[in-house]
C-alpha cells in the first residue's frame, strides 16, 4: 500500500518500512527548536544531556525585547543552556533574530524529508519545506532534546490538489480562509497540498498556508517538493537531504482540488478561525482601532511588500492604529532596502521588531477593552490579543492594510486593478 | 493500577472547539504553575473554578483544546479535574495531556449522552464511560499502551528524571 508524504517522512524517521493511520510512531528528530517560552520558569526543567547539539536550534522571539523581567530571566537561562551544550544555532536579539518559524525558513533549517519540533503550536509552518514539522509542547521539547526522540500517532491525510493561479491582490491567506471557511477543522488529520497549481505559490505564500495549518487543527502539513523549493533550500543549508514525494496509490480520507484562478478575499468573523469566513462585502464599513500585520503566518517579505503596495503614498484613517511587525530581522532588513519600511512609515504605520508580540496578546500591539482589529496573524480568539471583550476579524495583508487606510474594513482590490497577473 | 482505572466524577459540559486560550490565558502563560491553575475558563465561565469540586469531569464536544501548545492540561489537572471525556479532541492538547499526566479521551456520542451535573463513571480497563443517572454507557476510544502508561504515570518528566535526562524540579 503507497504512503502519503506524512506517512514516507515518519517511516523513513522511525526506520520502518511502513507506517499507516492508527500507529505509533516513534521517529528521530532531525532538527529539535526551542523558542524562548520554553526556558520560562514553569516550563524548564534543567537539562542534564543533550543527545545532538547540532540538531538544536534556539530562538528568542515570543518576549522579545524582553517585555518583563521574567522575560529577560527566560533569556538568560536560554543562553546559559545553549554555552553549556555547544548550541551554535543560538538566535539571541540581535540581527539574527526573528519568530522562530520564520527564522527556520530564513535559514532552511527544515530539511525535506526530516522531522521537526519545535513546541509553538504554529511549527508546522515548516511543512512547506516538505518536512515533517509538528507544534508540540514543553515536555516533548525536553523528551527530543535530550533523547533526540519524538512520539507521534499516525492519523488519515487529506490532499489538497491545486490547479490555476491566484488572481492579483488576493493571496494564501485567502486560500487558508477559503480552506477552514469550507472544510472547517480537521482534527487528527494530516494535511497535504500538491498539484498543478502549487508552483504558482512562493515560498513565502506556502509558509503562510502552512502556518496556518496549525488552525485546522492538523496534526502535520506537507507540501509536495517543487524544484523552487530544492533550490531555496540548497541555497541555504549544505546538509543532503531527500524530499518525500506521495506515492502515486497513496490512501487519503480525502482528495479536494481547488481552482485558485476562482477565489477571493474573506475575513474570519471573530472568536473562532474555522468555518468562520465570510466574503468581505459582508463587512464593509464595519469600523476598526488597530490593523496588524505580522507573525510567522503574515511576516514575510512578500507580506511587508504588499502591504507597503496599498498604502504607498496613502495615509492610514485618523483614529486607526497600523502596526508591522516583520518575522525575522533579516526580513526587516530586506524591506527596509526595498523601500517597503519607507512606505509603511510614510503612510504612518509603526513597524515592530521581530516578535510574536501582538499575534498572542504578549506585547507590541495588545488590544484593549471593547476595541476592534483586523488582523493578518494567526488567531482570532476571545483574549488572544489583549482584553476579552476586543473583537478579532482576520483576513489577508492586501485586506488589513486597505483597512487601515479606510478605518473599517474594506476590500482591496482597487489597489490591485490593472496589475498584470 | 486497578485503581485508577475505574474513575467517577460530576459533570461539567463544555461545547465545541473550547481552546487552549480559554483553559490557560495568554497572561498567565509567563505566571507560576499554580497561578496558571487558578484562569482556567475565567473569561468564559469564571463559577467553574468557585464551583468544581476535586475530581469533576469535564465533557467537551468536537476538537477539545483546539489552539496552542501551552500547557493547558496541565492546568487541567493541577485545579483538580479528574478526567475529560470529549467527542474528538486536538492532537496538540491530546499529547500535551499524555506528557503531563491529565487524563484525556475520545467517547464519540458523549455530548448527547450527559447532561450538566450527572455523575460520569470511566473504565479504562474496559473503555466504557457509564451516566449514572441514565445507566447509558459508552465506548470510549483506547488510548495505545505506550501512551496511556505515561498518561496514568504523570506524564513524560517523571520518565525522563528517571532516565537522568532532567533534573528534578527545585522546591519552591
Amino acid at each position: 500500500m503507497g504512503m502519503t508524504m506524512t506517512e514516507k517522512i515518519l517511516a523513513r524517521a522511525s526506520g520502518s518500512t511502513s507506517v499507516k493511520p492508527g500507529d505509533v510512531a516513534v521517529v528521530n528528530v532531525e532538527t529539535a527548536v526551542l523558542m524562548d517560552m520554553t526556558f520560562l520558569p514553569e516550563s524548564w526543567r534543567e537539562i542534564l544531556r543533550v543527545r545532538d547539539p547540532r540538531k538544536v536550534v534556539i530562538v528568542f522571539d515570543h518576549l522579545v525585547p524582553a517585555p518583563t523581567a521574567d522575560a529577560a530571566a527566560a533569556h538568560r537561562t536560554g543562553r546559559a543552556f545553549a554555552a553549556k551544550f555547544g548550541i551554535e544555532r543560538l538566535h539571541d536579539v540581535g540581527p539574527e533574530q526573528g519568530i522562530c518559524h520564520a527564522v527556520v525558513a530564513d535559514r532552511a533549517y527544515a530539511l525535506p524529508g526530516t522531522v521537526l519540533a519545535n513546541g509553538d503550536s504554529h511549527t508546522c509552518a515548516a511543512g512547506a519545506f516538505n518536512c515533517a514539522a509538528r507544534g508540540v509542547g514543553g515536555p516533548d521539547m525536553l523528551y527530543a532534546v535530550t533523547t533526540g526522540k519524538a512520539w507521534f500517532r499516525v492519523g488519515e491525510t487529506i490532499r489538497y490538489d491545486f490547479t490555476g493561479r491566484l488572481p492579483e491582490g488576493v493571496s494564501a491567506k485567502d486560500i487558508f480562509l477559503t480552506i477552514a471557511g469550507s472544510y472547517g477543522a480537521h482534527v487528527n488529520q494530516n494535511v497535504e497540498y500538491g498539484g498543478p497549481g502549487l508552483t504558482s505559490i512562493s515560498i513565502n505564500g506556502r509558509r503562510t498556508l502552512a502556518a496556518m495549518g496549525a488552525e485546522l487543527s492538523a496534526e502535520f502539513v506537507i507540501f509536495e517538493a517543487d524544484d523552487t523549493l530544492v533550490e531555496y533550500v540548497r541555497a541555504r543549508n549544505t546538509q543532503p537531504f531527500e524530499p518525500a514525494p506521495p506515492d502515486a496509490d497513496a490512501v487519503y480520507r480525502d482528495r479536494r482540488g481547488i481552482d485558485l484562478s476562482t477565489l477571493e478575499p474573506l475575513v474570519a468573523l471573530p472568536d473562532a478561525v474555522v468555518n468562520n469566513s465570510v466574503r468581505i462585502s459582508e463587512l464593509a464599513g464595519q469600523k476598526i482601532d488597530q490593523a496588524f500585520i505580522g507573525s510567522c503566518a503574515n511576516g514575510t517579505l512578500d507580506d511587508l511588500a504588499v502591504a507597503a503596495k496599498v498604502v504607498a503614498g496613502r495615509k492610514v484613517a485618523r483614529g486607526t492604529r497600523l502596526i508591522v511587525t516583520p518575522g525575522t530581522q533579516a526580513t526587516y532588513r530586506a524591506a527596509l532596502k526595498a523601500g517597503y519600511i519607507d512606505a509603511l512609515l510614510d503612510a504612518g504605520a509603526v513597524v515592530t521588531p521581530a516578535t510574536c508580540g501582538a499575534c498572542w496578546g504578549g506585547h507590541m500591539g495588545t488590544l484593549g477593552p471593547g476595541e476592534v482589529c483586523i488582523t493578518a496573524s494567526t488567531r482570532n480568539f476571545k483574549g488572544r490579543m489583549g482584553d476579552p471583550s476586543a473583537r478579532i476579524f482576520m483576513a489577508s495583508p492586501a485586506t488589513v492594510a486597505a483597512s487601515a487606510l479606510a478605518g473599517a474594513i474594506a476590500h482591496p482590490g482597487e489597489f490591485f486593478r490593472g496589475d498584470a497577473s | 493500577m486497578s485503581t485508577t482505572n475505574m474513575l467517577a466524577g460530576r459533570v461539567w459540559k463544555f461545547g465545541d472547539n473550547i481552546n487552549t486560550d480559554l483553559m490557560l490565558p495568554g497572561p498567565y502563560l509567563v505566571r507560576s504553575e499554580a497561578d496558571q491553575a487558578t484562569a482556567v475558563f475565567i473569561n468564559d465561565r469564571p463559577e467553574f473554578l468557585r464551583e468544581m469540586r476535586q475530581g469533576d469531569v469535564i465533557i467537551g464536544g468536537f476538537n477539545y483544546g483546539m489552539g496552542s501548545s501551552r500547557p493547558a492540561a496541565r492546568s487541567l489537572r493541577n485545579c483538580g479535574v479528574g478526567f475529560l471525556l470529549a467527542e474528538t479532541i486536538n492532537g496538540l492538547f491530546f499529547r500535551n495531556s499524555v506528557n503531563h499526566g491529565f487524563k484525556a479521551f475520545e467517547c464519540p456520542g458523549v455530548t448527547q449522552a450527559f447532561a450538566e451535573g450527572d455523575t460520569a463513571e470511566l473504565s479504562i480497563e474496559d473503555w466504557t464511560a457509564t451516566n449514572r443517572r441514565t445507566g447509558q454507557t459508552l465506548a470510549v476510544t483506547p488510548v495505545p499502551q505506550m501512551l496511556l502508561e505515561m498518561m496514568l504515570g504523570g506524564g513524560i518528566l517523571p520518565v525522563l528524571e528517571a532516565q537522568g535526562l532532567i533534573a528534578p524540579r527545585s522546591p519552591h
